[in-house]
């Protein structure tokens, strides 16, 4: 897409793993992010999804060059980011803003509010034709804050009030696009809902474009537009949100989607029988040493030789969504990939008699 | 109905502190029954936590100040002497803590701490109690106990931690088991085996257990029975099918309201609970949630002025609210029609 505004193509990133304290050798590395695509529209809301060490926060901070790509490039706006110096990012971070998961350690407990929201304006020289307090007291109203809040400290605030006070800061440059990770995890419930429409509220009246991260999948499937599915540093299942929530096709997207407990009661003996779901065995491989071919495999209820040894391109199924997957779920009859009929076990009946380790 | 094993009568506990008195918890009371799972379900500083680590007297030595009753199995726990209450902690009631990492110790093997707790309570041999650790390992899905057994806490995966913190809580066969957030560390793949685990186990032990989370959905996954709780107090109690289906308090609505669902057609806004959690030292008048409730002008001033108590609307589905049940009928087929429109 030509009028994308952040383009990412096969973006990777390995951190070295070494030994020795005069003589370092590499004797390995964590394959943090691997060949990961994606592309972002303007005005639109990504989500990434996926369990503990899948590599999206690591993707999050490559996006806003917190961290240096090992490979791949970044373009956004039409500028190739990937391997800008710190000074020539410099003038570009206006655009790319950042909101932090704990609001807790991401506030200085020693600033006022005022000059935690006003940093951004002072360190990039912003003009403000009321001065920086009159611009940093519209910024807490926008973000539901009161503009008497200016010389107060973070610990005279909640978890809530405090992400607020991290999204003026993120706001305060007028930023186009916006990485937000884990935004709403440290929060209780009723204060993540004020946030998530916060968070969409700003992007209807500033007409920002988000990159959300997130492990919890109702809230992604709440915020984004487009969601991405990630397993080891692998993008396994890109679509269109409703697609993707209706019907998922990697099976790692299936399982992850029916692990989530449902508020609802189950009602004895049979109800749990109905709530059978997919239990995936074990956890999730080191990253220092993923297994080859498709990095589910090891997981999978459907796995089988080619799964082993020949890596699932990330193909398109339908348009615009992409799965990487020999055996993709929910196919329609037509379209079942050959070799599918192997796999018929019905997922449920197999995953329960697997092991529960 | 079976025997009730867990009594507790209003549990206040408070802490003193430089800027006032904390009212962590505030007359709680409820009855579980062996083999029965009580979840209780609230936001932070609800009080949940405190409540389970009063049951566990794990409050004692501390600057708490607890008054009211937990009879367990009979035996008044409040003001027991700290010796008994040792005795039963470990053995007839015991504890899953929420961060298994933090809770196991990074010097000892997993086994030599599971076999810990059964040697302070049975007098058998070192063999015997690492005999039965293996056991234990097995009975919680490890897979080779007899090789992990000698294991250090960070050879283990985070799913596994909180296996072997199961394994240690049941190694003396406990009939209350408390579970504090034993999920909310974990991915939601490993979530559902865990959560699986302590249903499976629970039919196994007849264990009567105590689930304390924020998640709704894991409540309803375990619970009989739900208590929610607001700012120390008891806002609403009943069998999980009241709560879901006919959810009585304001707090309650907005708690499941402001949830965004998998299971549910997608909303296009959320609708959370306006302000924010009260400050335990300074609980709003009357109904604590009143300032946060949009009912509460409904009650004619009452909500702002007096403590509503626990009354029943239903059998066994008791509601800490002012509103009449006509009121409260209403207002649910207004949000009802809010929701659909």
């Amino acid at each position: 897409m030509s009028g994308a505004l952040l383009e990412v193509t096969g973006l990777t990133k390995h951190f070295p793993v070494t030994r020795g304290i005069i003589i370092r050798q590499k004797v390995g590395a964590v394959q943090a992010v691997d060949d990961v695509s994606f592309s972002v529209d303007p005005g639109q809301t990504l989500g990434v999804v996926g369990e503990s060490g899948c590599g999206k926060t690591t993707t999050g901070r490559l996006l806003t060059r917190l961290l240096e790509p090992t490979g791949g490039q970044i373009v956004f706006d039409g500028h190739d980011i990937s391997h800008l110096s710190a000074g020539q990012m410099r003038p570009l971070r206006r655009d790319i803003q950042m909101i932090f998961q704990d609001p807790y350690s991401s506030l200085n407990p020693r600033h006022t509010v005022g000059s935690i929201v006003g940093a951004p304006l002072r360190l990039q020289k912003v003009s403000t034709p009321n001065g920086i307090k009159a611009a940093v007291q519209e910024l807490l109203e926008l973000v539901g804050l009161s503009p008497e809040h200016y010389n107060r400290y973070p610990h005279e605030f909640s978890g809530g009030q405090r992400q607020r006070i991290g999204i003026a800061r993120t706001l305060a440059l007028r930023p186009k696009l916006i990485v937000a990770d884990e935004p709403v995890s440290a929060l209780d419930v009723s204060i993540q809902a004020q946030i998530v429409n916060l968070l969409e509220d700003l992007q209807g009246e500033l007409g920002l474009t988000y990159v959300v991260i997130a492990h919890d999948l109702s809230v992604v499937r709440h915020i984004a537009d487009l969601v991405a599915v990630m397993y080891l540093g692998k993008i396994v299942e890109l679509a269109p949100r409703d697609e993707l929530y209706a019907r998922p096709r990697h099976p790692y997207t299936v399982a992850l989607m029916s692990a989530v407990p449902v508020p609802a009661p189950v009602r004895g003996e049979e109800g749990r029988q109905r709530r059978e779901r997919i239990r995936l065995a074990g956890d999730v491989p080191s990253p220092l040493n993923p297994p080859p071919a498709c990095r589910f495999h090891t997981r999978c209820w459907k796995a089988q030789e080619i799964c082993r040894t020949t890596e699932p391109p990330l193909a398109d199924l339908d348009p615009g969504h992409q799965v990487a997957c020999h055996f993709p779920e929910n196919s329609a009859p037509d379209d079942r990939a050959p070799g599918d009929g192997a796999a018929e076990a019905s997922p449920a009946t197999a995953a329960n008699s697997a092991d529960p380790e | 109905m079976a025997e009730v094993l867990l009594d507790v009568r209003d549990l206040r506990v408070h802490f003193p502190t430089d800027d006032g008195l904390v009212r962590a918890v505030d007359g709680v009371s409820f009855t579980l029954e062996r083999g029965r799972t009580l979840g209780i379900v609230g936001e932070s500083g609800s009080g949940k936590s405190v409540t389970s680590l009063g049951i566990m007297g794990l409050h004692q030595g501390t600057r708490a100040q607890i008054s009211g009753h937990i009879k367990l199995d009979g035996e008044e726990l409040v003001g027991a002497p700290a010796a008994r209450v040792r005795e039963l902690r470990g053995s007839k009631m015991s504890m899953i803590f929420q961060d298994p990492l933090s809770s196991l110790h990074p010097y000892y093997t997993v086994g030599a701490q599971i076999a810990e707790a059964y040697l302070v309570h049975n007098k058998v041999s070192r063999q015997v109690a690492r005999k039965h650790a293996v056991d234990m390992l097995g009975r919680v899905g490890i897979p080779t106990p007899a090789t992990r057994v000698d294991d250090y806490p960070h050879q283990f995966s985070g799913g596994m931690r909180q296996r072997a913190m199961i394994a240690m809580a049941l190694s003396c066969d406990p009939e209350l088991l408390i579970a504090d957030e034993p999920t909310t560390a974990l991915d939601v793949t490993v979530q559902a085996q865990i959560l699986d685990l302590i249903w499976d186990l629970q039919r196994e032990y007849q264990s009567a257990v105590i689930i304390i989370t924020h998640d709704l959905g894991v409540v309803a996954e375990l619970s009989d029975d739900i208590l929610v709780m607001y700012a120390g107090r008891m806002a609403e109690y009943g069998s999980a099918e009241d709560i879901f289906d006919s959810p009585g308090h304001p707090y309650t609505w907005g708690l499941l309201g402001s949830m965004p669902r998998l299971d549910e057609a997608r909303l296009d806004r959320l609708i959370p609970i306006k302000g924010t959690p009260p400050s335990l030292i300074n609980v709003p008048s009357g109904c604590p949630f009143h300032p946060r409730c949009q009912y509460a002008a409904e009650t004619g001033g009452l909500s702002q002025t007096e403590v509503p108590e626990m009354r029943p609307v239903a059998p066994g589905h008791l509601v800490a609210c002012h509103l009449t049940n006509d009121q409260r009928r209403a207002a649910r087929s207004s949000a009802a029609h809010l929701e659909d429109a």
